[in-house]
Formats: structure tokens, C-alpha cells, sequence
């Protein structure tokens, strides 16, 4: 395996040879050795831009972006697919926000709702069609708290004024509804999406209650860019509230209308996923003058500085508390540690995701006795490489907008012990006899957040790792034959 | 703190401990401005009455989960199903990640499929320059035989020309002269996944026959070509083959993506894996003829076949159950002259002895089904043929034509004269129906599981049990690799259909010392 920066060039240049010279100039800018001495990720990797056309990128669009991640989990309000059929239902209940509530009666997560536009929606605009099927909504849904619309592709093509339906059925209606134009043609992954959804919720949520009397405490956050994945904001939450914290609001895992609607009152927002809501937590500090952080929840050691961090924040009964719960929690994960890391320790994990846990989750496998030897964002920006580099070693394999091509020659080449993506690049790992865990969705387990989703976390590393499965590939009566490794994708 | 080391509890059981459920009480009742529960409550109920159903079915423009999805879903199923065939679509990027995230998680499968990630500018001046680009790198990368593309409902609003481009493409040397590149436009906002999968075979077909009918002269390679349609059980694809293997018939599958979505462990990753031979598709018109395994779902490859090859296409309901499935092998037998063997009168003659040692738990039993035009048709006349009783016979992408024939069907059974069939309505109009008329047991795809959960939160006597049979199946494993066509098929759904009212039985039989009087050993 690469361990100085030139190997692991070497083994760049070995795998883009493939690519036509025009694409692999523009892939070569993509994937780096890792430089820790940087102190901006721009003199290694450039990220954010177009993926090539026909190379089987793993992103997303911009719909993605704000309805799946966004604005799909806010649970009282119905957030409208509104185009064609596809993206509402490809989208329907996949990303396991959990929430509490009565579905369909006053919480609508996993419902799908869509104008299932037709040709003549698209010839004649589909305007008409939206007011009406608001006033639908409205009536076969009374406890509904407001409306999102979510743009699909045709929408910004033939010209709709969206914007002018929201405005006028938000009078109508008596509750907001939310024009987001997130059409997924704009941009160049799901990361655009995230930005316009956060600006849609600037606009139209953040301050609708600011002339409201809300008892404030000086203990208020707000949890920001948790999408409570198999509950992975309440395993945070609870954590907050022990230390003497007053969560105000979720966003958006669990989330409410009003919660989002008085995020304006508290006086930390605690940010999670930088990359899908860093823009309304910058919001919030520049007109409401909100500071806000960046915490880590994944595995003990971030989770107790990320504690550490957050109290100090605040006053000495926070700082007291925190300290009370970091002492009584060692002794729920101390055992979890004994028990896993020498099953674990030494193994390699390379990791591949959307625009954050690359790097948030580096401190959890370490706290297992794992070593990242290669990490890649889908849809990461910048600051987020800028964010990576230093937790990550000399010479690391770093790759952006990874193909599908180029995560199975990377793989092949690195021979990881565990591969950690999605579940497009799943199925291929197990076909190589690779061991792989979901880590967009937890392989539908979870939370991984804080010290109760930390013991799952471990558990599940160590469920594929040492999965007997992986030992099974070979038929004994070919085991012994040579299987040269196939020199091609499709080999 | 709850955790203990020797029971690490996942979410679900993690989540009932007092400390979660104090906190989860706590932030509905301070933060969130929840309505009361009474009042929840009054809502709730109000959605299971028929003054609610009434409302509900007065939709226009609203529709709440569709049991249906759009057209390229379906082109890249067909694509998928020919030799070393690269599926590409051409057009936003996010539609392919959600097509193959949608059959990843039905098959349990790696799908390859690629995108030309048209963005703003594409929508300004077309994507002529991104499927130059695509087909250049996809080639380069994945190696493929053939491109099949077909489109997003980006590049069609915008009025992209496939013919155009790809012909452009060839001459100005992005997509070598020599790899086939079948397209077809496939706009979601026409019909469904299945319009889409019938597009993309027109096209296949046009590719390699419509220049080249010379020579061309029909039943001259004996064979009967074979149109699946989308269809997402494994066990089909191979069934339809073997029983007319039986016969000494030899099959050409149009599109057998049975293969590609079934291969190994064992080291190796295979991203192209059988499929039908591009050979096999260029001697398709010397068929004898191509039966339509789901007729109602193909018309534009239908009218090609008829018109282009000069085949005679049998007139065939979908082989689901017993008389469907005589049908098919009768019409078999008479286009090629090859008898019924002996082999299939047995195999025949074991479903109905199935059906004869079950019939008991299943006659008299309502469901109330949805899914695809030609799986709800077959599905329902099968459970005629065994005595059970449809009552909502529910499909959302089927036309007006296919319910007066589904209406005749079900007309011509005394066990059909208390079914009702609705097409173009959507699961949320299915939930009122569930709750107005209740059926036994329901059957579709995964997304069923929610109104099984709505119609228990009424209260356990209300409850409709799903029974998962269709697309997609997400939260069960390896059902996808089922049969459900031929007498093989039909043995299979009938020891699904019985098991689980046997289940229901017993659950409802459990209670000991109140029910279990009932809970019998023999069944």
C-alpha cells in the first residue's frame, strides 16, 4: 500500500490512465495525496465542480439536495415533488429520518406527494395545477402546518411562476407555502440544492415569529444539519440536555415548523453537517447575531471534546454538568472499546460520502484502533477539504466526485479491510468480498451519533469486518487455483 | 445512558427506554406546537370515513403516493437486460442515481448506469456537447458492446434530438462507428416506468433490424421470441425459457436482465453478466413469432414487431395462473406444431393439487390488490381460478381499455361480482377503500406497509395484512428472485397467499387461554 506522496501519485496516474485526455486532465485535479501541512486544500484537490458527462458519478441533484435532505424531514409541513413522477416516489421514505407523529394526520415524513405532472402540464404550465392541489392538501389535511414546493427539473424549463402561487395561496391557505426552486439540473450535485433550500427557509421561515413571545433561556440551542438519521439527533439531543442544554429546535431530523420558525431566539446553533446548512447558521449570526459552532458526535473521543467545546460556551453549571455526564458515560463506552477494538484494531476503512462524514467519522474508527487510508466527498466544497486534510494522514488517498470506476481501482489497489459509502457502491464491494456498511443511511441501523449510537457504530464495524461471509468466497475446489486479479473494470 | 455492552440495542428498541421517551414527550410538548392528541386523534379517524373517501377521491390535481414511477426507470431495466449493454441517460444526473439506488435496494444488486449530467448551460444550448463527452468517457471507462440511452425529462423539455446527436456523435468520432447505440425518448411525464421499458426495446430493435430486413423470413430460425416487458422477478425470466425448453422450443428473451442482476460473490465484480446476445436480436424477425408476455405494457414495440418483422402477435394475457399459463403453452404448441410434453400436464397437474390441498384457507378470502397493469390482471384471474375473492383491483398507470377488460374478467366469476376496479387512483385513495370496504389481506409492493400500519392504528380488528408480491420490494430480502409466472409461479404464489392467512390465523389465535382453543397444530 502507498505510503509516500509519490506512491500514492503513482497509483493515480496508474488508475486515470484510462480516461480520454480531456477528462483526465479534469479527473487528475480531483483526486490528491494528502498534504496535512496545508492550510487550504486548494493547492491539492479541487472540488465543486461539474462532473463529467458519462463517467458514472455517484451525486445527486439539487432536488436531492433540498427535498431529500433539507426540507423532507421538516415532519408537520407536506413538501410537494412538483414535476414529473419519478423524483417524488425514487425519494419516497429512503433516508430513514426518523420522526414522531401521526402519519398523515399530523406528520407527513414518509408520504409522497406529487403533481405527477402529464404533457399537458408541461405545455400549458402547471400553475393552475399547483393552487389546486394546495387547496387539496389543505382540505384532506387540516392539521397541516405549511407547504413547501419542490421544484423539479421541467419547472425552471417552461416558465412557471411558482413564486407568485406560493405568495397567493400562503393568503389563501392562512399557512406558508414555500416556493424551492431546486430544479436538479441547477448546479452540479446535490450541494447546490442544500444551499437553496437553506435559503428558501431564510426568507420564508427563519423570522416568521419573531414578534412572538417565546420564554427564551440562557441554555438555548438549536441543533442544526442533524437529519436524525435512524435517530441520530436524538442520541445528540439527549446528550445536550444533560449537560443542562434547552434544545429549541432540530433541523431539520424531527423538525417542526415552529421550531425552525424561533431558531432565531436561541444563542448557539450547534452545526453538524456544515456542508448542507452552514449557509443559514452564517445567516442567522450576520442579522441575528447568533453565533454558531461546529461539533462532532461520532465516536468518544469527538463527542467529549465536541462536549467540552459546547459548554465552554456557557457557564460553570454547564461546564460542571459536562463534565458529570463525559465521567458517566466513560463507563458505558469504555467496555464497548475493550470489547471491539482488539477485533478491530489495525483495520483499514476507505471511506466514500456525501459532504461531511468523511471526516466526522475519522475519530470514531480511530477510536477503534482503525486507520482511514482513503477518504472522498461526493459533493464537498473547499472548506470542507480544508477541514480534512489535517485529521487525515501524510499521503492518504483523497478523491472527489469519485466515478464508480475509480472507487473500484482504488479499492482493488488499497485493499481495505472495510469500505464505508453508499448503496450504489455497496453490491460491488460484496461481489469482491470486501466488507461494506451503508454510511449515508447506517445500512439501516443507527444512530451512530453520541455515546448510545457509538456502541451501535462499533457493534455494526465490527458485524461486517469480521463477518465469517468474507472468508466463503472461494469454492474449496477452486481455492486453490490462481485467480488473477482483473485488470479492468468489467474484466 | 442506556447502552450496555453485552446489548447494544439498535434505534428501534434503544429508543422505547424512559429517558428517550421523556425527552421525545418533552420536546412535542414544549417546542414543537403539536396539536393535542384528541385532536390527532379526531383527525385520524375522520380519514378512515367515507365522508373522507369521498373528499379524497374528488382530487384533481393532488396525487399522494403513486403506485407508479416515470418513464427512463423503466429504459434503463430494458437496456440493462442485452450483452455487455451500458444504460445511459442522457440528462440530469440526480434521475440515474435514483434509478439505480431504486433497483439497488429491490435486487440487492450493483447497477451500472451512467449519466450525462446536463446542467444549466445544457439547458441554455442542449446537450449535444454532454453526450459527445458521455459516450467518449463511457466507452473509454466501461468498455461496453452497446450504449443503450434514452432520456430525462430535462432533455426532453428542452427538445434534445437522440437521433441527432448520436448520429453526430459517430461521425465526428466521440462513439466509435462500430458500438450500436439504440436511444429513446423517454419523458416522465408521459405514462409510467413501463412506456419507458417499452421505448427502450423499440429502439433496441429498431437498431438492429429495421435497416437489415433483408433475408429476413419469419419462423425461419424456429424460435419464439419472448417480450418480458418490466418485469422484476428473476425466477420469470428463467421459467418462461424453461418450460418451452420442455417443449423443444427454443426462446430468444428480448431484454433478459436476469443474469446481470444475479451474479456472485466470489471475488469478482461482473459489470456486465450474460443478457441477450446482440446477435440473437438482429435474428429476431426469423421467429416464428413474439408473444408479448405483458401485453398491456407494450404498444410501440408491438406495432414495430408487427409492422417491421411481419410477426402475427398471439393475442396472450400475461401467464400468471393456471389458465394463463394453458393458454401461453397451447398457443405455443399451436404456432410451432411442438406438443405439450408430459412433463408440464404434470407439473400442471402438481399446482392444481396445491390448489386443491389449500383452497380451503383461500376461498371466500378477499384481498384487495395494486401493482402493473399485467401483474394485477394475472394475479386477480388467478384468484378467481382458486376461489378467493378480489374486491379492490387498483391500478395506477392502467388505461380505461384495460378496465373494461379487468371488469370482464372479473364479471365472468362468481368469486369477481363484489370487485371494484379503479385506475389512475393512488395508494392514498386505496387507504380510504381499505377502511370503508375492508378486504382480508392486501397485496402490492413494500410501500403497502404503510397502510397496513394506518389501517391497524384504527384498531386490531380493522387491520389489513399486507402480503408483498410487485415492485418494489425494499424491506424484505430476496423475494425479487420469486417466480410468479407459469405453473411454477403460480405454486409459489399460492404458498405465499395461504401462509399468510394461515399466519393471520394463528396470530389471531395466540391469546392464551382466550383464543388458543383455536390454535391448532393441523391446518
Amino acid at each position: 500500500m502507498a505510503t509516500t506522496k509519490a506512491e500514492t501519485q503513482a497509483l493515480i496516474d496508474e488508475v486515470l490512465q484510462v480516461y480520454p485526455e480531456k477528462a483526465r486532465k479534469v479527473r487528475a485535479k480531483h483526486v490528491a495525496p494528502n498534504d496535512p501541512s496545508l492550510e487550504k486544500s486548494k493547492g491539492c484537490i479541487t472540488s465543486n465542480r461539474k462532473s463529467l458527462p458519462g463517467v458514472m458519478t455517484v451525486r445527486g441533484c439539487a432536488y436531492a439536495g433540498s427535498k431529500g435532505v433539507v426540507w423532507g424531514p421538516i415532519k408537520d409541513m407536506i413538501h410537494i415533488s412538483h414535476g414529473p413522477v419519478g423524483c417524488g416516489q425514487y425519494s419516497r421514505a429512503g433516508r430513514r429520518n426518523y420522526y414522531t407523529g401521526t402519519t398523515g394526520v399530523d406528520s407527513f415524513g414518509t408520504l409522497n406527494f406529487t403533481s405527477d405532472f402529464q404533457e399537458k402540464d408541461v405545455v400549458f404550465g402547471g400553475d393552475k395545477k399547483l393552487v389546486k392541489l394546495l387547496e387539496e392538501a389543505n382540505q384532506l389535511f387540516p392539521l397541516v402546518k405549511g407547504f413547501s414546493v419542490q421544484s423539479e427539473c421541467p419547472i425552471g424549463l417552461i416558465g412557471d411562476d411558482i413564486e407568485a402561487v406560493a405568495r397567493k395561496s400562503t393568503v389563501d391557505l392562512g399557512k406558508p407555502v414555500i416556493a424551492v426552486r431546486c430544479e436538479g439540473f441547477r448546479g452540479v450535485s446535490q450541494s447546490l440544492g442544500h444551499h437553496i433550500a437553506n435559503d428558501a427557509l431564510r426568507d420564508h421561515v427563519l423570522g416568521n415569529r419573531d414578534d412572538e413571545e417565546f420564554p427564551t433561556t440562557p441554555y438555548d440551542v438549536a441543533i442544526i444539519g442533524d437529519y436524525n438519521i435512524g435517530g441520530d439527533a436524538w442520541s445528540s439531543r439527549i446528550l445536550l440536555e444533560e449537560i443542562g442544554l434547552r434544545v429549541v429546535a432540530q433541523w431539520s431530523g424531527d423538525g417542526t415548523l415552529a421550531e425552525m420558525e424561533r431558531t432565531t431566539k436561541v444563542k448557539l446553533n450547534l452545526v453538524h453537517c456544515y456542508r448542507s446548512m452552514n449557509y443559514i447558521s452564517r445567516f442567522m449570526e450576520e442579522k441575528y447575531e447568533i453565533p454558531w459552532m461546529e461539533y462532532n458526535f461520532f465516536g468518544p473521543s469527538k463527542t467529549e471534546e465536541s462536549l467540552r467545546a459546547i459548554a465552554a460556551r456557557f457557564d460553570e453549571t454547564i461546564q460542571a454538568k459536562a463534565e458529570e455526564v463525559i465521567a458517566r458515560y466513560r463507563a458505558q463506552w469504555q467496555p464497548v472499546i475493550d470489547k471491539y477494538k482488539p477485533r478491530l484494531a489495525g483495520k483499514k476503512v476507505m471511506l466514500y460520502v456525501g459532504g461531511l462524514r468523511p471526516r466526522h467519522v475519522i475519530g470514531a474508527y480511530e477510536d477503534l484502533g482503525m486507520e482511514v487510508i482513503g477518504a472522498g466527498y461526493e459533493f464537498a466544497h473547499n472548506d470542507d477539504y480544508d477541514r480534512t486534510l489535517k485529521d487525515l494522514k501524510e499521503a492518504t488517498l483523497l478523491y472527489d466526485d469519485a466515478s464508480a470506476y475509480e472507487l473500484e481501482e482504488f479499492v482493488k489497489r488499497l485493499k481495505p479491510d472495510l469500505v464505508g459509502s453508499g448503496i450504489k457502491e455497496k453490491y460491488v464491494f460484496h461481489k469482491m468480498g470486501v466488507a461494506f456498511r451503508q454510511m449515508h443511511s447506517w445500512d439501516y441501523s443507527g444512530p451512530y451519533h453520541g455515546f448510545d449510537g457509538f456502541a451501535i457504530f462499533a457493534r455494526d464495524m465490527d458485524m461486517a469486518v469480521n463477518s465469517p461471509v468474507w472468508s466463503q468466497l472461494k469454492a474449496p475446489w477452486l481455492a486453490d487455483a490462481d485467480a488473477p486479479e482483473a485488470a479492468v473494470v468489467n474484466g | 445512558m442506556t447502552q450496555t455492552v453485552d446489548n447494544i440495542r439498535t434505534g428501534y428498541a434503544l429508543f422505547g427506554d424512559a429517558d428517550y421517551q421523556a425527552m421525545l414527550a418533552r420536546k412535542t410538548a414544549d417546542c414543537e406546537d403539536a396539536a393535542s392528541p384528541e385532536e390527532v386523534k379526531k383527525v385520524f379517524d375522520w380519514t378512515t370515513t367515507a365522508e373522507y373517501q369521498e373528499l379524497n377521491f374528488a382530487r384533481e390535481a393532488l396525487t399522494i403516493d403513486p403506485a407508479k414511477a416515470c418513464q427512463p426507470l423503466g429504459s434503463v431495466l430494458c437496456a440493462l437486460g442485452f450483452e455487455e449493454t451500458l444504460p445511459y441517460v442522457h440528462g440530469s444526473q440526480g434521475c440515474v442515481a435514483y434509478f439505480r439506488t431504486y433497483f439497488n435496494r429491490h435486487f440487492k444488486e450493483p447497477v451500472a448506469c451512467v449519466s450525462d449530467s446536463m446542467t444549466e448551460d445544457a439547458a441554455v444550448f442542449g446537450g449535444q456537447q454532454n453526450i459527445f463527452d458521455g459516450l467518449q468517457n463511457a466507452v473509454a471507462l466501461y468498455k461496453p458492446k452497446m450504449v443503450a440511452v434514452s432520456t430525462t425529462c430535462m432533455a426532453e423539455v428542452i427538445g434534445d434530438d437522440l437521433n441527432a446527436f448520436i448520429t453526430n456523435a459517430k461521425k465526428q468520432g466521440y462513439l466509435d462507428e462500430s458500438i450500436p447505440a439504440p436511444y429513446a425518448h423517454t419523458p416522465s411525464f408521459v405514462g409510467s416506468h413501463l412506456n419507458g421499458w417499452d421505448a427502450m426495446l423499440e429502439g433496441v430493435l429498431r437498431t438492429f433490424t429495421l435497416n437489415q430486413m433483408d433475408g429476413k423470413k419469419v419462423g425461419s430460425n424456429g424460435k419464439i421470441n419472448l417480450v418480458p416487458g418490466f418485469e422484476t422477478y428473476l425466477g420469470n425470466y428463467k421459467v418462461l425459457g424453461r418450460m418451452l425448453a420442455e417443449m423443444g422450443v427454443e426462446t430468444t428473451m428480448l431484454s433478459d436482465p436476469s443474469s446481470v442482476l444475479d451474479t456472485p460473490a466470489d471475488g469478482e465484480y461482473r459489470m456486465y453478466a450474460g443478457g441477450t446476445k446482440l446477435a440473437d436480436v438482429a435474428d429476431a424477425p426469423n421467429a416464428i413469432t413474439t408473444i408479448l408476455v405483458q401485453p398491456w405494457q407494450i404498444t410501440r414495440s408491438e406495432k414495430f414487431i408487427r409492422e417491421t418483422w411481419n410477426h402475427e402477435i398471439p393475442a396472450l394475457a400475461m401467464p400468471m395462473g393456471l389458465a394463463g399459463t394453458d393458454a401461453f403453452l397451447m398457443k405455443v404448441s399451436e404456432l410451432t406444431g411442438k406438443a405439450i410434453p408430459a412433463s408440464l400436464a404434470a407439473e400442471r397437474g402438481r399446482l392444481v393439487d396445491m390448489m386443491a390441498d389449500s383452497h380451503t384457507w383461500l376461498h371466500g378470502k378477499s384481498f384487495s390488490l395494486y401493482g402493473d397493469p399485467d401483474f394485477v390482471m394475472g394475479l386477480a384471474s388467478f384468484l378467481l381460478e382458486i376461489g378467493a375473492e378480489p374486491k379492490h383491483v387498483f391500478c395506477n398507470n392502467g388505461s380505461k381499455k384495460w378496465k373494461k377488460a379487468m371488469e370482464k374478467i372479473l364479471a365472468a366469476s362468481p368469486f369477481g361480482q363484489q370487485a371494484e376496479v379503479y385506475v389512475g387512483y393512488d395508494l392514498w385513495h386505496l387507504r380510504s377503500l381499505l377502511f370503508t370496504n375492508k378486504p382480508d389481506f392486501l397485496i402490492g409492493n413494500s410501500y403497502g406497509k404503510f397502510l397496513q400500519r394506518d389501517t391497524l392504528a384504527k384498531g386490531k380488528e380493522f387491520e389489513v395484512p399486507l402480503i408483498r408480491l410487485g415492485f418494489p420490494l425494499f424491506d424484505r430480502h430476496h423475494l425479487h428472485r420469486q417466480t410468479t409466472l407459469g405453473y411454477e409461479g403460480a405454486m409459489s404464489i399460492v404458498t405465499t397467499l395461504t401462509n399468510a392467512v394461515l399466519e393471520k390465523l394463528d396470530a389471531d389465535t395466540m391469546t392464551m387461554g382466550v383464543t388458543d382453543y383455536a390454535f391448532d397444530l393441523v391446518r
